[in-house]
């Protein structure tokens, strides 16, 4: 609805600037609240005035460079890696029948937390994995797990693996989205046309024309994977760890003066993803001054067979690894004694599972309440926000869409730190409240995202006609919209509880370590612990944003059952 | 001439300062005054102007009268006009009898809702089709539920964009003679925005025929 049709009420007409006020204070005032205790100012630790110090401390933590400059490098590696191969699979085989089949095996790979899949990959990889039980003894002659270091390897290559694995389907889904919005694939057959492979048609014609749209999520990969804790410790190298690890265990450290070089740290760690952004977008001119020569020079790669296959191998073997990695984990949750290279365990049971249980309902519920609070605050700022957009028919400006971003684009662990000083400050301390909030930031923008373009490409004429029929706008809203949209809501919200219910950093220093969830009593087991309880933590962390992506495609089936054009695909 | 014309007085549509429409007509109880042009000429933006969601790239002029009422700030849904478009727009959600229940004026007890929308499935001969999904009507049957829809809403007006260039050439000419004589019946003015000629011949009205304005010819 649009024009004279009633102006929004004043609720609605506040809800973009207040969602964009939501998301950026607390990232502003976070980097702030590390800012002035890297430079020594922190009265309430003793910090009285400025000074360089907390720096000094920072320099004189061994490793500090190398864990700096492998967090640049394993995040430009981890993001040209993923989007390789997302570009070349979709560019090789999109309208294909692999290609649907792949399309289904990739989208549930990004409900699986980074934690979890990250516990997938190193069960099936480690010395004593699967894949090392599977092949001894019989091709390798091991008959106990070799000596070798695969997990926690010092080039980041099995950390590498683990944020391809999470992020490439991520990206997949992102330009799949973007796809639609182009004429991509009429060029694409024009292209082919005049003799073009697949290949060649795809990166010379279409990409050009999608990667704008998939920048932002491309950055924001960068960004992640330059500063993500969890799956780092998980996989990641030890001696030294990579930079946002070694700065998570400074700020709890019970030394409060090793607060002051973790705040210095934080900035360290800004400097770090901003050299990795400026990097990749340094490549992004570098690679559109090579395209405007490559494009024109006639070559058509029609042979390009051998790399479709490869770049189809490549992706079969990411969703088998996850898929291997995930049974596996199922494995070991049911496995009694499992001596190596048994590639099944002799007996299972429920044992493991049975003696967990006690200990799994506080975090559990945590989990739930915290995910489902975020969840809901979200869905409902972003609804205000897409109803102004419906009701007054502007669009908001590129610039203000991309303010969506920067709660992705910061490096969490810079400014969770000083935010959590602010709390503190504030007398907000480590409440539950607080603890939310900082979850409804990170699942704010992909609910957005999420549901902003199933909302506006809504035919506007439904409401028209309603409004014809004397329906008012909250009317509309709620018999109309609302119904008609619950699919994509219900997506949505799917999204945002996944994306709550990974949260690592929030909860760990936001909770002050008062609250538990499984992805936190997950990762804390993560050194040391036993596989077969890491096992059910990880499974039931899965299974949670699982059941919240079955609830939402199950729910509106059922609601709509006997309504052809309310199923997928329609309208 | 009587209390229930639509009257559009001096309407001007621009936008970005270049003139696009420019109207100005009275239509009396029953009369259908058919709209033609190009597409591209403005038609559509002129049944926005007029139902009340004119989209902001537009600026209008010039005031809408309907029942000797000046409804030109009046809210779309407080305008009691309706509309029909190229697409029946039935609700998917719904089954057929809550597409036409939420047509009935708000106010109305619960059953009789119900017995209004019964009535008026009737009256085009398709009832038992109460409790059906709109989905899996034939497209006559959805074009009529259509326009009992809009009804039973019941509207001081109507506008149709283009109501029939959807249907088979066999059925046009049926819903078409529907459509007229149900608006007739009901004495309401109606404004038939089309491109062709046979819609406007059997709406049996005043023509006028929009220009594309030399301004808005592409450069």
């Amino acid at each position: 609805m649009t024009g004279q049709a009633g102006k929004p009420g004043l609720a609605l007409q506040l809800a973009p600037g207040l969602t964009v006020v939501l998301l950026i204070l607390p990232v502003v005032a976070g980097l702030s609240g590390a800012a002035l205790p890297a430079f020594g100012y922190l009265p309430v630790l003793g910090g009285e005035h400025f000074s360089l110090d907390p720096w000094r401390m920072l320099m004189a933590q061994p490793g500090i460079w190398r864990s700096a400059i492998f967090s640049y490098l394993t995040a430009l590696a981890a993001t040209a890696l993923s989007l390789g191969l997302v570009l070349g699979f979709i560019g090789a085989w999109s309208e294909t029948r692999l290609f649907a089949l792949m399309h289904r095996a990739l989208s549930p790979l990004l409900s699986v937390p980074h934690a979890a899949a990250a516990f997938a990959l190193a069960f099936l990889i480690a010395p004593s994995g699967w894949i090392m039980r599977l092949l001894s003894p019989w091709a390798t002659g091991f008959d106990r797990p070799p000596d070798i270091l695969i997990l926690h390897d010092p080039l980041g290559l099995s950390m590498i693996a683990g944020l391809v694995a999470k992020e490439a389907p991520f990206l997949f889904l992102m330009t799949l989205a973007a796809l639609p919005q182009t004429q991509v694939r009429r060029h694409m057959q024009v292209a082919a046309s005049f003799g073009y492979g697949r290949l060649a048609g795809f990166f010379k014609v279409a990409l050009p024309q999608i990667y704008p749209q998939i920048r932002l999520p491309v950055l924001a990969v960068i960004a992640y994977s330059s500063s993500v804790v969890d799956v780092a410790m998980i996989l990641g190298p030890t001696l030294p760890a990579p930079l946002a690890v070694q700065l998570t265990h400074w700020m709890r450290d019970p030394d409060l003066a090793m607060r002051f070089a973790a705040s210095a740290g934080a900035l360290l760690q800004v400097g770090v993803t901003a050299a990795a952004i400026l990097t990749w977008l340094a490549g992004e001119r570098l690679a559109r001054l090579l395209h405007q020569r490559w494009r024109v020079d006639g070559g058509r790669m029609a042979a390009d067979g051998a790399a479709r296959a490869g770049l189809a191998a490549a992706t079969l073997i990411l969703i088998a690894a996850m898929g291997l990695g995930l049974v596996g984990l199922v494995l070991w949750s049911v496995a009694g004694f499992w001596p190596f290279p048994a590639s099944l365990p002799p007996a299972v049971s429920l044992k493991t599972w049975a003696s967990a249980l006690p200990q799994l309902s506080g975090p559990t519920g945590t989990t739930l309440w915290l995910g489902l609070a975020a969840t809901l605050a979200a869905l409902v700022l972003t609804i205000a926000c897409l109803e102004r957009e419906v009701r007054t028919g502007r669009r908001p400006h590129r610039a203000a869409l991309g303010l969506i971003y920067v709660p992705l684009l910061v490096p969490q662990v810079a400014f969770l730190f000083g935010l959590q000083f602010l709390l503190i400050a504030m007398g907000l301390g480590t409440s539950g409240g607080a603890l939310a909030f900082t979850h409804f930031l990170f699942v704010l923008p992909y609910v957005f995202l999420s549901l902003g373009d199933p909302w506006r490409a809504w035919d506007p004429r439904y409401a028209q006609i309603a409004s014809g029929l004397g329906a008012g706008q909250w009317r509309i809203f709620w018999r109309v919209r609302l119904p008609m949209l619950l699919a994509p809501v219900l997506t949505a919200a799917a999204v945002g509880f996944a994306v709550s219910v990974g949260q690592y950093l929030p909860t760990l220093l936001i909770g002050g370590g008062r609250f538990a969830t499984l992805t936190t009593e997950a990762v804390a087991l993560a050194s040391g612990g036993s596989r077969r309880i890491i096992a059910v933590y990880a499974l039931l962390q899965m299974a949670l944003p699982l059941a919240g992506f079955v609830l939402a495609t199950t729910l509106p089936a059922m609601l709509f059952r006997n309504r052809r054009d309310m199923r997928p695909g329609h309208g | 001439m009587g209390e229930s014309d639509l009257i559009l007085k001096d309407v001007r549509i621009t936008r970005q300062g270049a003139p696009l429409i420019a109207l100005d007509c009275r239509i009396g109880p029953g009369e259908v005054v058919t709209v033609m042009g190009e597409s591209g000429v403005g038609k559509s933006t002129l049944l926005s102007f007029i139902a009340g969601f004119l989209p902001p790239a537009f600026e209008a002029e010039g005031r809408v009268l309907l029942a000797g009422r000046d409804i030109t700030a009046l809210p779309a849904h407080a305008r009691r006009i309706g509309l029909l478009f190229q697409d029946d727009l039935l609700f998917p959600h719904m089954s057929v009898i809550e597409n036409l229940m939420f047509a009935v004026p708000q106010g109305v007890k619960r059953a009789t809702r119900r017995d209004l929308a019964g009535k008026a499935l009737a009256d085009v001969a398709l009832d038992g089709l109460e409790d059906r999904d709109p989905a899996s009507l034939s497209g006559g049957q959805r074009a009529r539920v259509a326009l009992m829809r809009v009804l039973l809403s019941e509207p001081k007006a109507l506008l149709l964009d283009e109501p029939f260039s959807k249907l088979d050439a066999g059925l046009r000419d049926q819903i078409r003679r529907l459509v007229f004589a149900k608006a007739r019946e009901r004495r309401l003015p109606v404004l038939l925005v089309t491109h062709d000629a046979r819609d406007a011949e059997a709406a049996g009205g005043p023509i006028v025929t929009l220009q594309v304005s030399q301004t808005n010819l592409p450069k």
